[in-house]
């Protein structure tokens, strides 16, 4: 009980203190990739300082909602990512949501972050906006999708369970290396990376997560760019937890332990990086509109992969 | 039982007081008054009886030697609970929102009627008694959304209203005579004693998916609802959405599940193919749709397909032998239809109180109420949350319920059955991620932004009447997110009495988690994610204000440098749902837009034209009108015939008639 309270609050700590790292790394690698310097790693924690100590300009119609939106986000955000299994299974509150629920609550972010950029009524917003939501509207099924295939595998949709079935009697399946490659698409596209939406432009024509943020400014912008990176770390986590479950701790273990496992995770997440860094560096981004091709593709694989396993359970 | 015969005669009553009370400026307030105190009431003494064992009552009325029977069981209760709940909520609402009403006359008599026409439904205990109320309840729904009957829109959705209604009634006899068989045993009791033949019982449910789906509003006998549900007055449009679309699904299920014996698995096929197609088009349909009202109404839709999907799936576990799963199934859909009716009533009474201060229902005439309506806009986002299915609230505990029995359904027997359900978990998947997408684009393009008139510049808040009845409503959807055990344990008579099975009771279980099947397979505790979410933020607050920063300046928006666009520069209703447009409606809706850009040098404007297409009508009731049109004409010949040529009509018609009744008989 109270190991798993500490676990719970370490791992709350934890996320929270990696995240910004993640994006530097993510943004060195790629830097490094195409052969230039690159901002240093802990960039991402300056700005955030930076960020904090800076005044909020709000714009003269803005309303409470949008001054309220950007913690709402965070916190949402927060919680989804504390509640993966990073180093152990089995924390104190892993059962408060299954996959089904904290996916929901990304939802739940993602229709605060559309809101709030509708609130000042610019067309930035606008645009932002509509693309988001046309992104989620296949994503977000993909996903549960996704979700489907790993459950009727793993029988639960609690992903300590989940973490702990993989880890003990995972094998290779066809229908969960469908559920993989659909898992990353929809990945990249929750988290705006190439080939979906490009992070570091503010151009118009590309633009979807960025536009949605334009409006704001300082602490605000500060938790919204650490939403943004919590969700890349809670989709790397999610990733490692199911199809990677290596050096999680699924039982009692000593400080040793619990080292090594640690470890385990910062490797998963650093390769992890590593990967996403060479895969934004050789593909382009894609016009908007192929983008729900992609996204259909994932769907698809989701659903067959879970067909496969509806099928081949009753025989 | 005496209770709730008591409040339908009380309701009647109020109906024949108004007739004589109209005119005077104190009728509305009195009347609202009582109705919302007898509907209270009714509704108490409804969740009191839920637990308890079913009563009977016959009175004698109808059919001489009928009587009319009436029967309170689990089912009734449960559904008794929502219609009189939404009446209640919906009668506060108008004790501000009527004061609106230009002509009281034709809303006040058939107000109360209505809702006790949908109480006596749900109580009826015989076919007779059944179709009456059922009947009855169309008309006096029909007279309510006649009230504005000025408006040339108006005169269309009553038409086309009565059209369907009079199609599901019929219908729906006969789905009943089929039940009741030679014999014709009308009382419900005499059904449940004989289970039809599986021919006849496809042929049943047919007419029962038509009759009880044509008022619900399943694809494709969806049209009249979005026409008529908006042009009644709100509190109506409320109680028609959130509340009559479930006496409909109450008749599906009580035909379904009780009158016609145990079902064949491929009784689930029409619930859940029908199902699916209605969610997911239901919310295309609001995606394409810039009326506010046209578009809660084409949300009502898609809920009725989830709830639908659900019903199926519950029928598919029931004829498998998986009574844990079937309970599973059923909880989730009488728990989605509660749902339902708090947040579509909270959308409704906004989206009366918007047209009130504005006069506009056009979502492309509204824009920046958030700042001149603050309460009722956050209540309208607290029940837009909950229609978009997202947590905590309950919209999301009950669309989670489904989806965890469509997990369960790999134990199915029938490999059909098992191919289909997935596929239908992806159309619900779509469905709620559209449907969120949907409720961004109405909350914002409602209440966010700059105002695209001058009316929504000008608007004010709404009335303490309507305000209170939209926050009960969306305390009661956060309230029933963060404790869905509590309504899924009050819920079980339901399922066991249906299906002979119920779900792990919730009560026990630690922490106010609630566990659908067992702890390791899934868990979803609102409370603690809710609580976590609300403690992180007030936490970055109050670190952030504390060491950081807390100074805020006001200085025009940025918008990427661009100076000061005007108003008509934000995005609209229309343009919100572009991408959404070219993705999924080029097929559906056969969406398309032209532009026509001038020469350069030309001083016209240039003309953007957008081209939707709605399947339903040209595709089946266009052709159908015509077709009927047709007949019409070559029938017409009839009418000229010598009085011989009658006289045998006659006589091949009773032979016909006869031959019928001899080989049936």
């Amino acid at each position: 009980m109270m190991s798993a309270l500490a676990a719970q609050f370490a791992q709350m700590a934890l996320v929270l203190a990696l995240a910004p790292a993640l994006t530097g790394l993510t943004r060195k690698m790629k830097a490094r990739l195409q052969r230039r310097i690159g901002p240093p790693i802990i960039q991402p924690y300056r700005d955030l300082r930076r960020l904090f100590g800076k005044d909020v300009v709000l714009a003269d119609n803005s309303s409470w909602l949008f001054r309220a939106a950007p913690y709402l986000i965070f916190a949402a955000t927060w919680v989804a990512a504390a509640l993966v299994p990073t180093f152990r299974t089995g924390l104190q509150f892993s059962w408060a949501g299954d996959l089904i629920a904290i996916v929901a609550l990304l939802g739940a972010a993602r229709f605060l972050q559309a809101v709030a950029a509708l609130d000042t009524g610019t067309s930035f917003g606008g645009i932002g906006a509509s693309r988001e939501l046309m992104i989620a509207s296949l994503a977000e099924p993909a996903m549960i999708m996704v979700v489907f295939t790993v459950a009727l595998v793993a029988g639960s949709t609690q992903l300590s369970t989940i973490a702990a079935f993989m880890a003990d009697r995972g094998g290779l399946r066809v229908s969960l290396a469908m559920a993989l490659f659909a898992l990353v698409i929809v990945a990249l596209a929750e988290n705006s990376r190439i080939p979906v939406d490009n992070p570091s432009t503010h151009l118009e024509v590309t633009m979807v997560h960025e536009a949605m943020v334009l409006e704001y400014s300082g602490r605000h912008l500060a938790m919204i760019q650490l939403a943004t990176s919590l969700r890349l770390l809670f989709y790397i986590s999610v990733i490692a937890c199911i199809f990677c479950p290596f050096g999680l701790i699924t039982g009692a273990s000593g400080w040793l332990g619990y080292g090594v496992a640690l470890a385990a995770y910062l490797l998963k997440v650093i390769v992890a990086s590593l990967l996403l860094a060479t895969l934004e560096t050789a593909i382009a981004k894609m016009r908007v509109f192929r983008v729900p091709n992609l996204l259909g593709i994932a769907l698809m694989l989701g659903l067959l992969g879970t067909l496969l396993l509806f099928v081949s359970r009753g025989m | 039982m005496q209770i709730v015969l008591a409040g339908v005669a009380g309701l009647l009553g109020l109906s024949v007081l108004a007739l004589v009370l109209f005119r005077r400026r104190a009728a509305a307030p009195i009347l609202y008054g009582a109705c919302l105190a007898i509907c209270l009431g009714l509704s108490a003494s409804a969740a009191l009886s839920l637990s308890q064992a079913a009563s009977e009552a016959v009175l004698p009325l109808g059919l001489p030697w009928l009587g009319a029977h009436f029967r309170l069981d689990a089912l009734a209760a449960a559904f008794l609970v929502i219609i009189n709940f939404g009446a209640a909520s919906a009668s506060l609402y108008a004790l501000g929102y009527g004061r609106h009403e230009a002509e009281p006359a034709r809303v006040l008599p058939f107000y109360p009627a209505f809702i006790a026409a949908m109480n006596l439904v749900v109580i009826a205990d015989d076919a007779y008694g059944f179709l009456f109320s059922w009947e009855f309840m169309s008309l006096t729904s029909w007279a309510l959304v006649m009230a504005r009957h000025r408006v040339a829109k108006t005169a269309v959705a009553g038409f086309v209203y009565l059209i369907m209604a009079s199609f599901g009634t019929l219908a729906l006899l006969f789905a009943f005579g089929l039940l009741a068989g030679p014999q014709g045993g009308y009382a419900f009791a005499a059904m449940r004693a004989h289970p039809l033949s599986p021919g006849l019982a496809g042929l049943a449910l047919v007419l029962a998916v038509v009759g009880a789906g044509s008022k619900a509003g399943l694809v494709p006998l969806h049209v009249w609802l979005p026409l008529a549900h908006p042009a009644a007055p709100s509190h109506v449009s409320a109680l028609m959405s959130g509340v009559m679309t479930k006496v409909a699904i109450y008749a599906f299920i009580r035909i379904s599940f009780d009158l016609m014996g145990d079902p064949g698995w491929w009784w689930s096929l029409p619930a859940l193919l029908l199902g699916g197609a209605t969610a997911v088009l239901g919310v295309l349909y609001a995606l394409m749709e810039t009326d506010l009202k046209r578009v809660l109404a084409y949300s009502t839709i898609e809920n009725v397909g989830i709830i639908f999907i659900a019903i199926g799936l519950a029928l598919a576990f029931k004829a498998g032998g998986m009574a844990g799963a079937a309970a599973l199934a059923v909880t989730a859909a009488v728990f989605h239809a509660f749902n339902h009716m708090l947040f579509k009533s909270a959308l409704f009474f906004g989206a009366g109180t918007v047209i009130v201060a504005t006069g506009e229902q056009d979502m492309e005439g509204l824009g920046g109420l958030i700042r001149r309506m603050p309460v009722s806009s956050a209540a309208f986002l607290a029940a837009a949350m909950a229609a978009s299915a997202l947590p905590p609230f309950n919209g999301f505990a009950s669309e989670w319920l489904i989806f965890q029995s469509i997990l369960v359904s790999p134990e199915l027997p029938q490999m059909g059955l098992k191919l289909l359900v997935p596929a239908i978990g992806v159309l619900l998947a779509l469905a709620a991620a559209l449907a969120a997408a949907c409720f961004v684009r109405a909350f914002g393009a409602t209440y966010l932004g700059r105002a695209r008139t001058a009316a929504a510049a000008q608007a004010h808040e709404a009335d303490r009447w309507s305000l209170a009845a939209m926050i009960i409503c969306a305390t009661l959807c956060l309230l029933a997110g963060l404790f869905p055990g509590v309504v899924i344990d009050w819920l079980q008579p339901v399922p066991t009495a249906l299906v002979a099975g119920h779900m792990p009771p919730q009560a026990g279980i630690p922490w106010l988690s609630i566990v659908p099947v067992s702890a390791s397979r899934s868990s979803y505790n609102g409370l603690l994610l809710f609580s976590f979410v609300a403690a992180a933020a007030c936490l970055a607050v109050a670190v952030l204000h504390r060491f950081a920063s807390r100074i805020v300046r006001r200085a025009p928006f940025w918008d990427c440098g661009y100076p000061n666009l005007g108003v008509l520069a934000q995005y609209s209703a229309t343009s919100l749902a572009q991408p959404i447009r070219r993705v999924f409606a080029d097929i559906t809706f056969a969406a398309h837009e032209q532009v026509d850009m001038p020469a350069p040098g030309d001083t016209r404007a240039a003309v953007l034209t957008r081209y939707l297409r709605d399947p339903a009508w040209d595709f089946i009731y266009r052709p159908l009108a015509r077709a009927l049109g047709a007949t019409a004409t070559l029938l017409n010949h009839i009418q000229f015939l010598t009085i011989r040529r009658y006289l045998s009509l006659v006589f091949i018609a009773l032979v016909v008639l006869l031959v019928v009744l001899a080989l049936w008989g």
